[in-house]
């Protein structure tokens, strides 16, 4: 009998001549792909996610990843996954799972936009040496501000500020459980955005102790599974969101198997070891617009009115439903793109569900500037931002701030491999195997993710600079100083954004 | 809201004037201040704006309006008569100019709203600049260039000695005097486009390109201004109305949302004045005005002169008297006040604020 | 001597009269009247004394090199730009970006000035441009610097000494401040420091000629302490960037 009829998508291959046989690659591998065989290393190719960790262990560059050039033959129309999943399903009868945002070849509207620069008509602006503004405040704002005047002359403001959250500058890390990733994980988030000066979020999974230093960089979430929810962890970070849906899985609920809950995180969930976590599709006390705003201001009333993020996947009718989310009293209406990433979702639905954050964003950003509400909550973009490029698009799209998921992953080791619902994570992201998480110290990946924050921080004062602007809001939906090229006039339409040359 | 449209942008020179005392001032005093910055200009716009001169009407809107031909004046018009009881009408005299061979009909109407025209509770002002806003971007070929009580802008495509010439600019007399010469990088060649910009009792002239201007015109877009101009001066304009008129702030505050000082200057403040310039940026963010410019804005009681937080255009001011000159250089002001008793440069994003005695 | 009235007169045929006396031969050149006109001086070479009385336009003494112009009032943005010797006296305020690029020759002011004063100042072999106000000075006073001197005196001054962003992008040269300097103040790259004997006497080399300018006594200004600044890393972003 043969193995599988869908071939391994990589060829782990192992130069013996230079291989010494330390066996750092059995060690380092969380997939069990190299065992010893007495004399020498073998190799189970099937098990093989092209996560690198091996040949970045390999003292002797003895190991290369090959894609296996024995898939099926080249179809522009049956594509390989297509073929592997019909394979797979046909042996198992089951949904093929995947982790991280969509790869499919669908257009990338950030690719296709550009951004101005000052010639002559304005001066640019050098960040390095004049000032640079990128922070920003997340939360409702009234539409104008009373002030009044003390008796020494000085100014005062006459009605409270609803809450915000300060960020130095415009990005935050999406949400991701302690569950779906580890706590070291977790904890590199925490470090990173205290030194950055951002807030990460817990996702649904409870908020460890390890974390409570951290609450001052933390927005706790509130999911269908409520797991780890109580009036403490509400008032724990400087916000409460509560999760609709996702962009890679919109829809749908997650399933924590019991194997993967083990005691910490079983303790910071709430639940008993070794017992499933699932998560609903929806939320059951939210079947419609009206039950969204009972539990915002049961949340509000909770935490003495924090700030209430709603995290939406971007579907297609997003823009209506962005404003009865507003409406409903968000101060902050988080959009998440149908190329997101996700732990675990099925293929078919990550690939072929949802829609683009850039759409999304625009639609959203339009209707609420129609509406008169765009004052009343705050919108973070989130959704497969690769780059600060895309971060300043977003913003000029009209985001106030972005969300990063996969890029922090990344400076973790991940390479996008998208075998994170395994748990096999050899990096030690996306596993709760001791031995694997282990392999992840929070501080020193901390400096790393930090580094990569303030890299952004830097590059998008850069283009700040050369748009002769010095402060973020002024970029802030400022869509006049962007221009499409190679997009329909439907699309520049829906972005509300002229094409290059006009 | 339409995004597909093409900014207007252009560099330029500006000059104003306001005596406190409500002393009538000559235009031929601007006229000769503005002419001295030659090289600011380049012939292809100049405009004037004058507060205090039609005494006699002084409670009615005056309303300038150019007109590209007859037709569309009849449709204007019957809107106007169906919404608004008209005092007068009148051609805006203008004198025959060699280098200024063609313009636009050119009608003033001294105007008052009717009252029972007025939904409910609606401020006379709302409904005044719902019209303006109305004509200005529904209807093609006309434009409503001047809406104030007791004031007026005069302008068009020309150099500022043959604006002025063409509208016997010499002939008013005001107490606070704007004006502007133009240096647009294309040559749209429509006199709307020159400065000032109106809206109500709010003129404007700038110098220097919004670099924020997008978000600008999508903010007031949300409040409903219809930026029909698509240059920068016309969201100063709409922001002063917003933020000053509608939102009630004083002239001041609204300056310091509209230059906000830095956070690193509003995070040295005293806990009260930190938290409400935090408040002020907070809420204001879209209306900060981004790049380098500097304003002048006059309005019923006063004059303001502003530049950007950075001071990437320029603004000198001269006191003599009871009257305070404002300019893009000190010689436009000596050009008119040899011997100013004080002459300054203001300090980035710091408004230059002059009211008139009651 | 000769006399120009410069009333009514565009910066064109001004500049063109201007250079007329020149080419006779005139060493002393007074010109009344003058309001407004740019370029005056620009590109001039040669040994010239120019006095104007007036306020002169932008870009005085741009590319200048050689002459040297009194201004008996004030004066208004752009002088000395890219200049590369010569001297301009102003007795009054000046405007803003003073002395942009400018590589050699002095500019004395006795008032204050505007935003961006010495900005991108370089010294060339034996070069070493100056620039000193008698008064205050906005933000961005001595922004890139590259090199010459930069002095803020402070005299019979009421508002702030010196603006925000002081030397910021500073990368050569010197500045001295009368009276004490806000680290708040400073870009990044810019450190304080007491003077030095050398310090003290290219001080006083420069502020001699300055006192002569204007009638000032070397003693009154030296009473009050001065600091240097001067940039303390060549490269302060060099980690910035990912080779």
């Amino acid at each position: 009998m043969f193995k599988s009829l869908a071939p391994p998508d990589y060829l782990a291959t192992i130069d013996r001549e230079k291989c010494i046989r330390c066996k750092r690659c059995i060690q380092n591998c969380g997939w069990n792909v190299y065992s010893w065989g007495g004399d020498k290393v073998l190799i189970d190719t099937f098990k093989c996610v092209k996560c690198l960790r091996c040949y970045h262990y390999c003292p002797e560059e003895a190991i290369e990843i090959k894609d296996n050039p024995t898939k099926f033959k080249q179809n522009a129309y049956w594509s390989f996954n297509n073929i592997k999943n019909i394979k797979k399903q046909a042996e198992t009868g089951g949904i093929p799972l995947t982790g991280m945002g969509s790869d499919m070849p669908y257009p990338i509207l950030f690719d296709n936009l550009l951004i101005d620069a000052c010639q002559v008509t304005n001066p640019s602006i050098d960040p390095l040496r004049e000032p640079m503004e990128l922070r920003t405040y997340l939360g409702k704002k009234p539409s104008n501000v009373k002030v009044e005047k003390t008796k020494d002359g000085k100014l005062k403001l006459a009605e409270k500020m609803p809450p915000q959250i300060k960020l130095d500058l415009p990005i935050i890390f999406s949400p991701m459980s302690y569950g779906s990733i580890s706590l070291n994980a977790q904890k590199v988030l925490a470090t990173a955005a205290k030194a950055c000066g951002i807030v990460m979020n817990t996702g649904e999974g409870g908020l460890h102790e390890d974390l409570f230093p951290y609450r001052s960089n933390i927005i706790v979430q509130v999911a269908s599974g409520r797991f780890g929810v109580n009036p403490e962890y509400l008032n724990a970070g400087v916000a409460v969101e509560i999760k609709i849906g996702q962009g890679a899985k919109p829809g749908i609920g997650g399933h924590l198997p019991g194997e993967k809950i083990p005691l910490e995180v079983a303790k910071t969930r709430m639940i008993p070891v070794g017992t499933d976590a699932i998560s609903p599709a929806p939320q059951h006390d939210i079947y419609s617009i009206e039950d969204l705003r009972q539990l915002i201001y049961a949340i509000k009333e909770t935490t003495n009115y924090k700030p209430v993020s709603v995290k939406i996947a971007a579907v297609h009718n997003v823009a209506a439903i962005a404003s009865g989310v507003v409406r409903a009293g968000a101060d902050i209406v988080y959009i998440d793109g149908f190329r997101g990433g996700t732990g675990a979702a099925p293929s078919i639905i990550r690939d072929h569900l949802g829609i683009p954050i850039e759409h999304a964003l625009a639609a959203v950003d339009d209707r609420l500037r129609q509406e008169g509400i765009r004052n009343e909550a705050s919108i973070i973009a989130a959704g497969g931002i690769r780059s600060s490029a895309d971060v300043a698009k977003a913003i000029a799209l009209g985001a106030d701030a972005v969300g990063i998921g996969t890029a922090a992953l990344i400076t973790m080791g991940c390479t996008t491999c998208g075998k994170c619902y395994t748990g096999n994570c050899s990096w030690g992201i996306t596993t709760q195997r001791p031995e694997l998480t282990a392999r992840l110290d929070p501080e020193v990946f901390g400096d790393r993710l930090t580094n990569l924050i303030h890299a952004w921080e830097h590059e998008l004062k850069e283009i700040l600079g050369a748009l002769g602007i010095n402060s973020i809001e002024s970029l802030r939906g400022n869509r006049e100083r962007l221009r499409g090229v190679g997009l329909d006039s439907f699309t520049l339409d829906i972005l509300g954004v002229k094409p290059a040359g006009r | 809201m339409n995004h597909n449209y093409q900014k207007d942008i252009s560099g330029c020179g500006l000059t104003g004037l306001i005596s406190r005392k409500r002393r009538p001032i000559s235009g031929s005093e601007i006229v000769k201040s503005l002419c001295l910055m030659t090289d600011r200009g380049n012939g292809l716009g100049a405009g004037y704006a004058a507060y205090g001169i039609y005494p006699e009407f002084k409670d009615f809107y005056a309303f300038h309006i150019m007109y590209d031909e007859p037709t569309v004046k009849r449709t204007v018009e019957d809107y106007l008569k169906s919404n608004y009881h008209i005092e007068k009408v009148e051609e805006i005299p203008t004198k025959a100019v060699k280098a200024i061979p063609i313009s636009p009909m050119l009608v003033r109407y001294f105007v008052s709203p009717l009252k029972e025209r007025l939904a409910g509770e609606q401020e006379e002002t709302d409904f005044v600049v719902n019209t303006v806003m109305k004509v200005n971007s529904e209807i093609d070929g006309a434009y409503i260039f001047s809406s104030g009580k007791n004031m007026g802008a005069f302008k068009g495509v020309g150099n500022p000695s043959d604006i002025a010439d063409f509208f016997r600019i010499e002939e008013y007399e005001g107490y606070i005097w704007t004006a502007h010469t133009r240096f647009p990088t294309n040559t749209p060649g429509w006199w709307g486009g020159a400065h000032p910009f109106t809206l109500l009792d709010w003129s404007i002239v700038h110098n220097g390109e919004i670099s924020s201007y997008g978000i600008n015109k999508r903010y007031l877009e949300m409040y409903g201004y219809k930026l029909a101009l698509l240059t920068d001066t016309e969201v100063v304009a709409y922001l002063l109305d917003l933020l000053i008129r509608r939102h009630g702030l004083s002239i001041p505050v609204a300056c310091l949302a509209l230059a906000s000082p830095f956070w690193k200057n509003i995070d040295q403040r005293d806990p009260e004045e930190r938290e409400a310039l935090t408040a002020l940026r907070q809420t204001y963010g879209s209306a900060l005005l981004n790049g380098p410019f500097s304003v002048l804005f006059g309005h019923s009681n006063g004059l303001v002169g502003i530049n950007d937080r950075i001071k990437l255009r320029p603004l000198v001011a001269a006191i003599k008297g009871d009257v305070t000159y404002m300019a893009s250089e000190e010689s436009a002001i000596r050009a008119i006040c040899p011997d100013p008793q004080k002459v300054w440069a203001p300090r980035a994003g710091e408004p230059v604020i002059v009211n008139l005695e009651d | 001597m000769v006399e120009i009235n410069a009333s009514g007169t565009y910066y064109k045929e001004l500049n063109q009269k201007i250079r007329a006396a020149v080419e006779k031969g005139e060493k002393e050149i007074v010109l009344k009247n003058v309001n407004g006109q740019y370029y005056i001086g620009a590109g001039f070479v040669g040994s010239t004394n120019i006095t104007i009385e007036g306020v002169p336009g932008n870009d005085l003494a741009a590319f200048m090199d050689g002459p040297t112009l009194r201004i008996k009032s004030n004066a208004q943005d752009n002088i000395s730009n890219t200049m590369n010797s010569g001297k301009v006296i102003v007795e009054g305020n000046a405007g803003d970006v003073l002395g942009y690029g400018m590589r050699g020759g002095k500019l004395h002011i006795r008032g204050d000035v505007g935003y961006r004063v010495g900005i991108h100042m370089k010294g060339n072999k034996k070069q070493t441009p100056t620039i000193i106000v008698g008064g205050t000075a906005g933000d961005f006073f001595g922004e890139y610097m590259a090199g010459g001197i930069l002095v803020l005196l402070g005299l019979d001054s009421t508002g702030p000494l010196v603006g925000d962003y002081l030397g910021t992008g500073m990368h050569g040269g010197m500045i001295f401040v009368r009276g004490e300097v806000d680290k708040n103040l400073c870009g990044a790259e810019v450190g304080i420091l007491d003077l030095d004997e050398d310090d003290h006497k290219i001080l006083k080399d420069a502020l001699t000629d300055y006192c002569k300018d204007f009638g000032l006594k070397l003693e009154d200004i030296m009473k009050k302490g001065f600091k240097k600044l001067v940039p303390v890393s060549l490269r302060p972003y060099g980690n910035l960037y990912a080779y």
